[in-house]
């Protein structure tokens, strides 16, 4: 409990002792409705948390067990005990953790790249509104068109290992292009307005503010090219690859092994989940030095 | 000494459908350390002068002239301060009272002393290394203040910079500025919509017509006392405020009705 105040107490000297010790706890803990309201929400989000793993829970349930009494096809679903199984013989194989990787480390370096490029290209577009202005018809047309479709031009070009971060970058750069582009543009007139009124040339505006007051921007536009790098990754090594998560689900379907195909979703699916779960911790790192947050 | 020379300076504004006479004919000289005030109707171009002063708009027509020299991009020698503070979030109070500083490529240590003792002066001290989001709207604005008060300039360009704050602050820091202005006896063009802003804070009130805009008239203003000049608050009790007020407010009315 900490000391009273003594301005409060020579303020009102004569009154202060006996209400100020009734008041003291009061304002010091919280009140009952508010206790009861603070349960409440724990409890609340106690029973969603619990409910989200009782359906993860019931689905594999249900899929073992309708697997097990032949209500369904395991050659067509495989099972999930099945999948564990393939799962632990990969893994003390050293194979699935090999495959991971590749996929990691291409979506990691596709991620990069696309990032960097794509910012690059979007200052360059915001130096000349001419040249912005006159890219802008191309641009749509780049972003419109299914990337996929792009593959076999990709695998002639760069060959089987390099197409894979061709079709991850074509998926990704584009909407980098264009996300921070139009963040650059919604910077604040003022601030610009400001920067003009100091005589700041080109240079000094792009290093004082666009780049500084893009950081929520670039977040945001993190967050999206991470996933798309991971859709061109996994499209590029369907396309063409020997490693990878998405070759283990083609190669899979090929030889019709669901167990592999399904053990290699469910990895594909957690990786994913980490790598979002990366940005979004570094993304809001980033917000915090530049107090965004 | 005359700072400020406006001659037969005229403002268009471009657009493809259509060509708009903003400035027409404007005429003004201004003295060094005077405090001038400018009103006029919404949309009449009050901040366009500002910007034409200041170098980031060349005239149509005719010329601008700072201490004799046409202008012909932004001038070392004048400040600007905007309506908002635009204080950039990404930087602590005092590396934002010196991004001035910075872009003209001033001493870096000179500047930072300056920041620190304004800062000090004017009541900051203890906010220097805070984010802009811990301080008041009042706070920001005069933060806005010393960051133009850093790159010492000898003009002060006040666009309407008191025109987003509530009303109670606005009168205490339309006094502050007012004060901190003449202590460092500096030339100031305020412009603003609020006629008894412009008539407490100002030597001159120059009144603007409606578009195509021109100077309609200009107004000394003096008051009677021995103390020397009232403050902004303490003008507006004496009888010539009233006087003025009302002889301005009288020719804005007409100007809107007409």
């Amino acid at each position: 409990m900490s000391v009273p105040n003594p301005k409060i107490m020579t303020a009102s000297s004569d009154v202060a002792a006996e209400p100020f010790i009734q008041r003291a706890p009061n304002e010091k803990l919280p009140s009952v409705q508010y206790s009861s309201y603070l349960r409440k929400q724990r409890n609340r989000n106690l029973s969603i948390r619990l409910a989200q793993w009782l359906v993860l829970f019931v689905f594999l349930g249900v899929w073992e067990l309708a697997a097990n009494m032949s209500w369904i096809d395991t050659m067509l679903t495989s099972k999930p005990s099945q999948i564990f199984a393939s799962f632990n013989e990969l893994l003390i194989k050293g194979e699935i953790l090999h495959h991971t990787w590749i996929t990691t480390k291409e979506t990691i370096l596709g991620f990069i790249v696309s990032m960097v490029i794509g910012t690059l290209l979007a200052i360059l577009l915001w130096s000349s509104r001419f040249l912005s202005e006159v890219v802008e018809p191309y641009i749509v047309v780049l972003n419109a068109l299914p990337k996929v479709a792009l593959g076999p031009i990709f695998y002639i070009w760069l060959g089987d290992q390099l197409s894979i971060y061709g079709m991850a970058i074509a998926i990704s750069i584009i909407v980098t292009v264009i996300m921070v582009h139009s963040g650059f543009q919604e910077i604040s007139k003022g601030k610009t307005k400001l920067m003009e009124s100091f005589g700041a040339t080109r240079w000094q505006m792009l290093k004082m503010v666009v780049l500084p007051a893009s950081i929520p921007n670039f977040v945001a536009t993190m967050k999206v090219n991470v996933g798309l790098t991971l859709v061109g990754v996994i499209m590029g090594e369907f396309l063409s690859s020997k490693a990878g998560l998405g070759f283990l689900i083609t190669y899979g379907g090929q030889v019709f092994q669901m167990n592999l195909v399904m053990t290699s979703i469910t990895i594909l699916a957690i990786l994913s989940v980490v790598m979002y779960w990366l940005v979004n911790m570094a993304g809001k790192k980033l917000q915090k030095i530049y107090h965004f947050d | 000494m005359t700072q400020i020379e406006l001659q037969d300076v005229s403002l268009h504004y471009f657009t493809p459908k259509e060509e708009t006479k903003a400035l027409q004919h404007i005429n003004l000289s201004i003295q060094e350390g005077e405090f001038i005030s400018i009103v006029g109707p919404s949309g009449c171009g009050k901040s366009t002068l500002l910007s034409l002063i200041s170098g980031m708009i060349i005239p149509t027509e005719g010329e601008v002239r700072l201490f004799g020299e046409k202008v012909k991009e932004p001038s070392k020698r004048i400040g600007y301060m905007l309506q908002h503070d635009h204080l950039f979030e990404w930087r602590d109070i005092l590396n934002n009272v010196l991004v001035g500083a910075e872009i003209r490529g001033m001493d870096r240590k000179e500047a930072k002393e300056r920041a620190l003792d304004l800062l000090h002066r004017y009541g900051l001290g203890e906010f220097v290394h805070h984010s802009p989001k811990q301080l008041s709207g009042g706070m920001r604005q005069r933060v806005a203040l010393i960051r133009t008060l850093v790159v010492m300039p000898e003009i002060l360009l006040l666009d309407e910079p008191f025109s987003a704050l509530d009303y109670q602050t606005r009168l205490n820091l339309s006094d502050e500025i007012s004060s901190i202005l003449r202590e460092q006896g500096k030339t100031a063009i305020l412009v603003t919509h609020d006629i008894s802003e412009a008539i407490s804070m100002a030597d001159r009130v120059i009144v603007m017509s409606r578009r195509p805009s021109t100077i309609q008239s200009d107004y000394r203003i003096e008051f009677e006392n021995e103390h020397g000049r009232p403050s902004p608050f303490h003008t507006r009790e004496t009888p010539e405020y009233h006087t003025y007020f009302n002889t301005i407010w009288r020719e804005l009315e007409e100007n809107v009705r007409t």
